[in-house]
């Protein structure tokens, strides 16, 4: 009866809309990690690459966790790409519809599009950078991969950056919705602390959207 | 700036024979319309006018027209009710609108509610979610001295709150989903807050939830325009709460099948 019930919540629209809150956070976080290891850029090309060695050093581990990731990032693509096509059907078609202005934001409106454009970016981001061009590099006598060169080497073309720029827009308009979202669906909505929860979640947006941003320009700005 | 003189508005509004028919939206114009007359009035005035001249009246839902039955459904301008905060159509007036106005109205639209003519849709799923669990059936013997049954005030505010909703279903159709997730949220939430109620919650939630699904409602996806358009100021809250009780009846409830009698 077990598989049933799990079953049975997996499949009802508040079971989802916790998963989708619960993968979303988790890539919240994964966000967090991500942009501090970028801001070693800002400190040199040994910092980076000796901090990308450690990660690709774990091994197995490494695998294991982008497996993690990978699984997390479908379900959440899964889910969501199913409930906009479900909720398409579900919706009113008006021949005049607006908002009151206290309910639908551009953020929550925007979040299949701003999703979509994520999706295409992770694909090109992984294409470009992680499966990008190796150069070989010696730090402290340790022979790794010079991603720094890799990185910096990208971020020399404008449209590279532009369109960077522009992923990391959607990813502030989509994440600062998404993080309080998030809280809502898991019933972590209370009088006492909402209101923070979403000034944190614009908060979440600004910096990490505009942490990754910033780097992007800045080693534009650097050159090579 | 409000009216205070008789003004002559034109309207937009939604009209089509049946639920199979193609429906249009037919240009009115209405005359000598007070500024003290609520929407329905108005539209009154119309029908009268309509009527006169051998024509097929507007349908249109309305009943107590004091703001509490939730039967007059209809979308002014786009927003559900007018868009007026904590305001019923019947009490939307007039005077908020001025001479020469072009009003559209439309009825409430989403796929759980099919139209049955002009401005009338019918609503019954609303009433399915309701009769799968929106109520107390267990048998608590006779009436118990009020004051036996202790509830903290905030919590039989809050309670409350969530019980002033009227179903009229402007969350729904606001709702850029349909999803009739705020409606079934203040009944899940109203009950679960109380002792009377708290019991048989999970199973609650669990029943109302599986109903909703299947009636053709879309899922949440936390815009809060419901709460901002509910004429009875219902908080997404109360989704929280019902988000909540989901969670905890779909991992803990589990009904056992008795074979034995009654006894």
């Amino acid at each position: 009866m077990v598989t049933n019930a799990v079953n049975h919540y997996c499949r009802s629209s508040i079971g989802r809309k916790h998963l989708v809150a619960i993968t979303g956070l988790l890539l919240c976080g994964f966000l967090v990690g991500h942009v501090s290891g970028n801001f070693l850029l800002l400190v040199g090309p040994d910092a980076f690459n000796l901090y990308a060695h450690k990660l690709v050093s774990l091994g197995a581990l490494l695998y294991v966790i982008e497996a993690g990731l990978t699984g997390i990032f479908l379900l959440h693509l899964y889910l969501a790409i199913r409930l906009n096509l479900e909720n398409k059907k579900s919706a009113g078609k008006y021949q005049v519809k607006k908002w009151t202005g206290r309910g639908v934001t551009i953020m929550s409106a925007s979040m299949p599009y701003t999703g979509l454009v994520l999706l295409v970016f992770i694909i090109l981001h992984l294409k470009n950078l992680k499966f990008g061009s190796y150069y070989p590099t010696t730090v402290d006598g340790i022979q790794m991969r010079d991603l720094y060169r890799t990185t910096m080497e990208y971020f020399r073309s404008p449209l590279n950056v532009t369109w960077y720029v522009v992923a990391m827009i959607a990813a502030a308009l989509h994440t600062s919705h998404g993080f309080a979202s998030a809280f809502q669906s898991l019933g972590l909505n209370h009088p006492k602390y909402y209101k923070s929860v979403k000034y944190l979640s614009y908060l979440y947006g600004i910096l990490v959207g505009g942490g990754f941003a910033f780097i992007s320009v800045w080693a534009y700005m650097k050159g090579v | 700036m409000a009216s205070t003189q008789n003004m002559t508005l034109n309207l937009k509004i939604w009209r089509q024979k049946n639920n199979s028919s193609e429906g249009k939206l037919v240009d009115y114009r209405v005359e000598n319309v007070s500024p003290d007359m609520s929407f329905l009035e108005m539209i009154d005035v119309l029908n009268n006018q309509l009527v006169m001249k051998g024509e097929e009246p507007i349908a249109f839902d309305h009943d107590c027209r004091e703001g509490i039955c939730g039967m007059c459904s209809m979308m002014i301008d786009g927003k559900a009710h007018g868009g007026y905060k904590n305001t019923t159509t019947c009490q939307v007036h007039m005077r908020l609108y001025k001479d020469g106005d072009t009003i559209v109205i439309e009825p409430f639209r989403a796929s759980a509610f099919p139209i049955v003519k002009d401005l009338a849709v019918d609503r019954s799923a609303i009433d399915k979610v309701m009769q799968a669990g929106g109520y107390v059936t267990a048998n608590t013997g006779n009436a118990p001295d009020a004051n036996a049954i202790l509830i903290p005030k905030p919590i039989a505010d809050e309670a409350m709150d969530a019980a002033a909703c009227i179903g009229c279903g402007a969350c729904v159709a606001s709702c850029p989903n349909g999803s009739g997730m705020l409606f079934m949220g203040a009944k899940v939430s109203q009950l679960a807050l109380l002792p009377q109620g708290a019991v048989e919650s999970p199973k609650r939630a669990l029943n109302m939830v599986h109903t909703h699904d299947t009636l053709g409602f879309g899922n949440c996806t936390n815009h809060a325009e419901c709460e901002a358009t509910c004429p009875k100021g219902i908080s997404i809250e109360h989704i929280a709460r019902m988000n909540r009780e989901y969670l905890k009846a779909a991992f803990t409830y589990h009904e056992k099948k008795r074979s034995e009698g009654a006894g």
